[in-house]
């Protein structure tokens, strides 16, 4: 616990991971569309709800590949 | 009022249990001693992943949200969704950003954003200019929890203005007691309840409506039938910049909030805040399913009571529901408000501690005294925000609590991009901060809302032709100011140096913002820094 650690650091490549997931769903074209629905839900609501899968994922693999 | 009884007893009657249990929370895992604000105001730093996942999420989604969200697709359409990609976007966001604050707090002892700010550019101007600025961006905040509760008590028919006194009463007389340790038991009240809420009224609301596919047709038709250019069910081309500036400028306002960063803080290891990152969209699905009860509403033709488009959730949950869940629902609605405006209140009264009153009034302030000047502040702080709702026009609230997102936004680049660079000059950073804000306020005044006969102060989106561009597109505000923030912060830091002004002591290291739980540096039991 008292001897010094050796240095360390945040930086990853697997970071990158995270750009995708933040830019995605800031790409109205993307999504602001009414068609094709599912069960009744205009595109619009069903593709941005689905973004949080993404984010969640790029979240995740970063988390579990950067762990030390 | 007697056809609301069932609801008004169920609702008293988990009010009431929440708010034992807040009482009860000094007990849980048991510090030795409540007099510091290690303990008082971040429960001990020792949160694990669980607790952690309902503080931070039970502070995030308030109950201001779960009501004005809805509230919001209701009246606009489309852009109330925003709500989504800003939730969505904000994990992966800040996810690096806040490991590396929660170690350099765990190194220095640090509590509040405005403690960082202060050790790592030694200017203590600065440190309070963003201390104020959270105080300032979280008392309005504070105030509108009070109106998630206002919105549910009128649906029940309750008026008058004794049931909201008495409700934060017992709020602020628990949070005095147990401090962050309440709402963190709280929190799994509030969410259960909120999860259980919400799943039954997407699938059992819907099934009564006709499905997901008339509830939409019949939003689509409502705002076809308005004259409001702006609505409807998809984005046109004007709304869209608007739309991912707003998503994107409230993302990374997000975690400036002082009560975000206390939520962060009273996690156990970078590998809790980390893990939350992937957790917390869990909510951010809840928040957009709850969005879609605004649709509901219309299709269920449900008008707002008076002008007061904030009571539509809790009058469809009234006409849909039985009265018993009506009950439940209002519940964890009420207790929904409960869990951000005591940590929000903490955090306020925490900023005022570690940055004005040990900073200015009292160098020499003991923990216990810092933890007794926190519990009192956090006392006026809520009466402040009870007064706010009771003596002003709750719009007043709403518009503060605009003006808010906007000026947390101005403390960016000291707090968020000084964790990663030391390149902006201490002067540059104030006057950035004083170019942002001016600048906020200037585009907010500047914006006027004919759906409310606000002439100033109408909402975010600043419409681009006042600038001279020929387009009819709008931005969010708090990002043009925020640019002009950046923009002067990194002129005047070029002329500070070239002048020769004095850079101030760093009190950090490199291998602070990477230290983790176990390291040497990270004490079990932090000390809390002194403010030099």
């Amino acid at each position: 616990m008292t001897e010094p650690r050796s240095p360390r650091s945040d930086r990853s490549p697997w970071n990158w991971v995270l750009l995708p997931a933040v830019v995605i769903p800031l790409i109205p074209v993307l999504f602001n569309h009414a068609e094709p629905r599912l069960l009744g839900i205009p595109l619009f609501y069903w593709l941005q709800l689905a973004f949080i899968l993404v984010s969640v994922a790029a979240t995740l693999l970063v988390y579990r590949a950067t762990r030390r | 009022m007697n056809e609301h009884i069932t609801e008004i007893v169920i609702f008293t009657a988990l009010f009431l249990l929440v708010s034992g249990m807040g009482f009860v929370a000094a007990r849980w895992r048991r510090a030795d001693d409540l007099a510091s604000l290690n303990e008082w105001g971040l429960g001990g730093r020792n949160f694990g992943s669980w607790i952690t996942w309902f503080l931070v999420g039970g502070d995030l989604y308030t109950a201001y949200t779960f009501v004005a969200v809805p509230a919001l697709l209701f009246g606009a359409g489309a852009m109330g969704f925003f709500a989504v990609p800003y939730t969505v976007v904000v994990y992966p966001l800040v996810m690096l950003v806040l490991i590396r604050l929660w170690s350099v707090s765990h190194v220095h002892g640090l509590v509040t954003p405005a403690d960082f700010v202060r050790v790592r550019f030694g200017s203590p101007t600065l440190a309070l200019l963003v201390a104020v600025t959270g105080i300032v961006a979280t008392m309005p905040y504070i105030a509108l929890q009070l109106i998630g509760i206002e919105a549910v008590l009128k649906t029940m028919g309750v008026t008058g203005d004794l049931p909201l006194i008495i409700a934060f009463a017992i709020l602020a007389a628990y949070t005095y007691q147990s401090g962050l340790r309440a709402p963190a038991l709280i929190a799994f009240v509030k969410d259960t309840l909120i999860y259980i809420v919400i799943l039954v009224a997407i699938i059992y609301i819907p099934a009564r409506l006709g499905g997901f596919g008339a509830i939409f047709d019949a939003a689509a038709d409502k705002f076809a039938g308005t004259p409001a250019p702006g609505d409807g069910i998809l984005l046109n081309a004007n709304n869209q910049l608007q739309y991912i500036t707003l998503a994107l400028g409230s993302a990374l306002a997000l975690f400036l909030y002082p009560h975000s960063v206390t939520g962060v803080l009273a996690s156990r290891s970078r590998d809790v805040i980390k893990r939350n990152m992937s957790a917390l969209p869990a909510y951010s699905l809840l928040l957009g399913l709850i969005a879609l009860l605004g649709y509901m509403a219309i299709a269920a033709g449900i008008t707002p009571i008076g002008k007061d488009v904030n009571t539509v959730v809790p009058q469809l949950f009234d006409q849909m529901f039985p009265d018993w869940f009506t009950g439940v629902a209002f519940a964890a609605i009420g207790i929904g408000a409960l869990v951000p405006a005591a940590i929000m209140s903490i955090a306020a009264a925490n900023l005022f501690t570690r940055n004005i009153y040990k900073e200015y009034i009292r160098r020499d302030a003991t923990d216990a005294q810092e933890a007794r000047v926190s519990k009192l502040t956090s006392l006026v702080v809520k009466v402040g925000a009870v007064l706010c709702i009771l003596l002003i026009d709750p719009q007043f609230s709403i518009d503060l609590q605009l003006i808010g997102g906007v000026i947390i936004l101005q403390t960016l680049p000291a707090v968020a991009l000084g964790l990663y660079t030391r390149w902006f000059h201490r002067v540059g950073l104030i006057s950035g901060w004083a170019a942002g804000m001016t600048a906020g306020m200037v585009l907010l005044y500047n914006i006027s809302n004919p759906a409310n006969n606000h002439a100033h102060f109408g909402g975010s989106a600043f419409p681009l032709n006042k600038l001279g561009l020929d387009t009819s597109m709008t931005i969010y505000a708090g990002f043009l100011a925020l640019l002009v923030n950046l923009v002067v912060a990194a002129l005047v830091t070029l002329l500070a140096r070239r002048m020769g002004a004095s850079e101030g002591v760093d009190g950090t290291a490199p291998r602070d913002y990477t230290a983790d739980a176990g390291d040497p540096e990270v004490k079990e039991d932090v000390e809390l820094a002194g403010s030099t």
